[in-house]
């Protein structure tokens, strides 16, 4: 029994490493500047707990193998532990995860403390059951003036914006996230109903959306394309299919599109749409 | 100890008639069978959820005639709607949570062989100790409510009655919200969705009344252990199993008032127009929600957590501790270092409660906050690594005997590294932005505090089940249950793993919405099979466990050739558990193989003498507490 048993767990180990040594299941290409810190953070951890993991699994089915009862009339060994042996895992074990727990906060607390950088191109987001608005402050780069009590989604009007606010004139709204590539987008969360998380794969960002709350966030992109966005905090009945999509864009095809008013947004938006193709996965 | 006290106050006469035997028991025995079998009630409800669950993303839009006609608005036509899969999600997680997971592993087998494993006749305060049980109970019925109140169109209609907040019959099992209830989904009422009327009510309502009856039990457990030891039980002669047992009755002492209170303050969200967790000028389904306005729905995660995480220990500890013991007792061996076996569970239930807030990192809490949740998680890593370098030691010169219960022991020490050790991965904040409400998340947490735990509890089951009915449960088939569990779930959870690398969110009722999900389809479907093949195979623990209970070969009174105090009395023990003799105890708990002795086994109970070494010396690492 000893021995299958520890060809069983060997196995299992064999096959749980091989799902991610093979990289069958793997991260969606890294499109943003921290994407690739994100996965160069994720291997080093991976390999420590794939090591970690693998050596008490294999010590695992070794002592059950070594020291199954035999017909043999010789007691087990009769030992309380050792001390030593004790403060050496301790320490070591201390050592390799509070590493690990420093290094895994230098991504976060590069984009977390610290504001968006000078030049970010600022985008409100405003999550509601089941879909996402994306409010552009159009050419005067100012945000027209939302309040809740203007929200009417039959009109249309999913953000609140006050159409009597000048700023507000050059204001777009609309369904897809559309980006520069290579400059800094900061996107200002907010939700108007229940929470809801912002989750694209590949940016390696995830971030809620709190109703009550404006929470400022930003990062870099840096490469063009068409990316699923997906809702990533339970938000109710439809939570599977709040989807929309992030569109990155050249630098002069995003400034020409934020420049038009919000109905040639909106078409020009579409056409964008269409151009641009989904990764292959 | 006052001895004197012991006997007036704890002592108890056997009772005679049925209901006080068996239904209206203060005998801390039947407690624990009671919880047992409320645990192994309930497990079976969440298990035929979580396979509903796996029908419906394996095979959506399936028509499923048995569904049709138990819950023709939630499955019309024998189609499960997206929420009746998210009530199935929501009820699956909080029946495993509470009604299992905390159960079966501290009410059950605690209640059960703590006052036996510290020589105490029963626990300090009967009474309480069958209200809590019984309060329990209640709670597990409001929360079957749920089922039928939004499952069933009549029963709905008359929770309907009751009020808007209790609006029923919106044809899913129970809440949507997920076993973490986040408000201000959980609180707005039924504009949020189906399933937020009276659904959330009973479920708010049961947990509470669940949180009192751990509390009751929380309380009783720590003034046992501490005021009810028999002569010469020092706390480091404890059984580890006690330690784990103690620990965790402080961590729901501690943690479950603060869930109490936020469920009180959600119901009131909801039922009388408070606005803790609900923020102003919010707008759903097409309309300002009125009256709310400050409450902040951070708060509610905060208060959850809190609970939420102590939680997960709560559900782990005993069976750490039940691990321990058994590997000590087939390895016939010493436990490797129990000294610092007992400071490892320590460390980690204290640990469990500074950590709540890696739950939260991308919440919107403040991120220098989710810095330092993050490295006081991945320190909990390193007494949990202690416990596990201390379970390989144990084994380290064994002489293993491989009976069910030590190979699920086994299974325990595999599935904890397994589990545990991806939180290196989920703890760090960096890595979060991408893993959060991921399946690696569901992996992670199902394989460490789910299926780890269920194995503590099985290997306790196959353990003490002697012990508790006089009858041996039969081997053969328990090695059929273990072989079957053991590479079912490993085959159920590694691949989640996998679905977390390409960024499968959790509570996705489809994943054909999304093009990044392609490539792990084939991934779903394979869990599925091993998921059915694995809830297959526990219809040969339920008819093991009941068909022994009758049938099964006899037990001697120490079948293991075991050490500690149960395995000196009868079996089944007696009305107070010794029948009138106050053991003593001379020892540790874990003296097997003691060079010189007659036997590989010594029990706590005999006498020190000249001729037999306790142990080796303090200075050589003995870890169990001598004092020569």
């Amino acid at each position: 029994m000893g021995r299958v048993l520890a060809i069983a767990i060997w196995i299992i180990t064999l096959g749980s490493v091989w799902m991610f040594v093979s990289k069958r299941w793997w991260f969606p290409e890294a499109i943003s500047e921290h994407g690739p810190r994100v996965d160069s953070q994720f291997m080093i951890t991976i390999i420590v707990v794939g090591v970690a993991f693998a050596a008490a699994q294999i010590g695992l089915g070794w002592v059950v193998w070594k020291f199954r009862d035999t017909a043999s009339t010789a007691r087990a060994t009769y030992s309380h532990g050792n001390n030593r042996l004790e403060v050496v895992w301790t320490v070591v074990t201390a050592v390799i995860f509070i590493s690990l727990a420093i290094m895994g906060q230098k991504v976060w607390a590069s984009l977390h403390l610290h504001a968006a950088p000078p030049g970010s191109y600022t985008i409100e987001v405003v999550a509601q059951q089941f879909s996402w608005n994306f409010h552009y402050s159009g050419k005067d780069t100012v945000f027209g003036r939302t309040d809740p009590k203007l929200i009417d989604d039959s009109a249309l009007n999913y953000v609140g914006l006050d159409d009597t606010d000048p700023n507000a004139k050059d204001d777009s709204v609309v369904s897809t996230l559309v980006v520069p590539v290579n400059r800094p987008v900061e996107l200002i969360l907010k939700s108007k109903d229940v929470t809801h998380s912002f989750f694209v794969p590949q940016l390696r960002f995830k971030q809620d959306l709190v109703p009550g709350m404006a929470i400022p966030v930003h990062f870099t992109v840096t490469k063009t394309g068409k990316y699923e966005i997906a809702c990533a905090e339970l938000c109710g009945m439809n939570h599977y299919k709040m989807k929309s999509y992030m569109l990155v864009l050249p630098e002069n095809e995003f400034s020409e599109l934020i420049a038009l008013p919000q109905d040639k947004f909106q078409a020009r938006k579409d056409e964008l749409l269409n151009k641009y193709q989904l990764p292959q996965y | 100890m006052a001895e004197a006290t012991h006997e007036e106050v704890h002592r108890h006469p056997a009772p005679t008639g049925f209901i006080r035997k068996y239904i209206f028991s203060i005998d801390h025995k039947v407690i624990g069978i009671q919880y047992i079998l409320l645990a192994l009630t309930a497990v079976l409800v969440g298990l035929v959820m979580s396979i509903l669950m796996r029908l419906n993303l394996s095979w959506p839009g399936t028509h499923w005639p048995i569904m049709a006609t138990l819950f023709p608005t939630g499955a019309p036509g024998g189609i499960m709607s997206p929420e009746f899969y998210l009530s199935l999600v929501t009820m699956h997680g909080t029946i495993m949570v509470f009604f299992v997971l905390t159960t079966a592993p501290q009410g059950g087998f605690g209640n059960y062989f703590l006052p036996i494993q510290i020589g105490a006749e029963d626990m300090a305060f009967p009474v309480l100790n069958m209200m809590s049980f019984w309060v329990t109970l209640v709670g597990f019925v409001v929360l079957l409510l749920a089922i039928f109140a939004e499952g069933n169109l009549t029963i709905g209609s008359w929770f309907s009655k009751l009020g808007e907040s209790f609006a029923a019959g919106s044809g899913t099992v129970g809440p949507i919200g997920g076993w973490t209830g986040y408000p201000p989904l959980s609180a707005l009422g039924k504009v949020a969705g189906p399933g937020q009327g009276a659904g959330v009510n009973l479920w708010i309502i049961s947990i509470a009344i669940f949180c009192v009856g751990s509390l009751l039990g929380a309380l009783n457990f720590i003034t046992t252990l501490i005021n009810m030891r028999t002569k010469g039980m020092t706390m480091m002669r404890m059984p580890l199993t006690c330690w784990a047992w103690f620990t965790t009755a402080i961590l729901a002492l501690l943690s479950f008032p603060v869930l109490l209170a936020g469920g009180i303050l959600l119901l009131l969200d909801r039922i009388a127009g408070t606005s803790f967790f609900i923020p102003g000028g919010l707008y759903v389904s097409g309309s300002l929600v009125p009256l709310h306005t400050g409450g902040s729905p951070l708060l509610w995660q905060h208060l959850f957590w809190f609970f939420g995480h102590p939680e997960v220990y709560i559900a782990i500890l005993p069976g750490m501790g039940a691990t321990s013991h058994i590997l000590s007792t087939f390895a016939r061996k010493p436990i490797f270092g129990y000294r610092a076996m007992v400071f490892a569970i320590f460390a980690i239930g204290m640990l469990g409660f500074f950590v709540w807030g890696h739950h939260m990192f991308i919440s919107g809490m403040s991120p220098y906050s989710a810095i330092a949740f993050s490295v006081l998680t991945l320190s909990i890593g390193v007494p949990s690594a202690i416990k596990t370098f201390n379970w390989l030691g144990t084994l380290w010169g064994a002489k293993i005997r491989f009976t069910t219960p030590m190979l699920f022991a086994i299974g325990f020490v595999s599935l904890f590294v397994a589990g545990g050790i991806t939180g290196l991965v989920l703890g760090q904040t960096s890595l979060d932005f991408f893993f959060h409400d991921t399946y690696f998340v569901t992996a992670h947490f199902h394989l460490v505090m789910g299926v780890a735990s269920i194995f503590g509890m099985f290997a306790a089951t196959y353990f003490w089940f002697p012990k508790m009915f006089g009858r041996m449960m039969n081997e053969s088939l328990g090695k059929v249950h273990f072989w079957v569990t053991f590479i079912g779930v490993y085959a159920i959870f590694v691949p989640f793993h996998a679905m977390g690398m390409v960024g499968m969110p959790r509570r996705y009722a489809n994943f054909g919405e999304y093009e990044f999900l392609k490539s792990a389809h084939g991934l779903v479907l394979f869990v599925t099979v091993a998921a059915l093949i694995t809830a297959a195979v526990q219809i040969v623990f339920y008819f093991n466990f009941f068909w022994s209970m009758f049938k099964g070969k006899k037990a001697s009174d120490n079948p293991w050739d075991a050490t500690t105090l149960e395995w000196t009395t009868a079996t089944p023990p007696p009305h107070d558990n010794f029948a009138g003799v106050v053991p003593e105890v001379y020892r540790g708990p874990y003296e097997f193989s003691v060079p010189g002795a007659a036997k590989d086994f010594i029990m706590q109970t005999e006498p020190e003498g000249p001729d037999i070494s306790g142990g080796l010396g303090e200075a050589s690492g003995n870890g169990n507490g001598h004092k020569h």
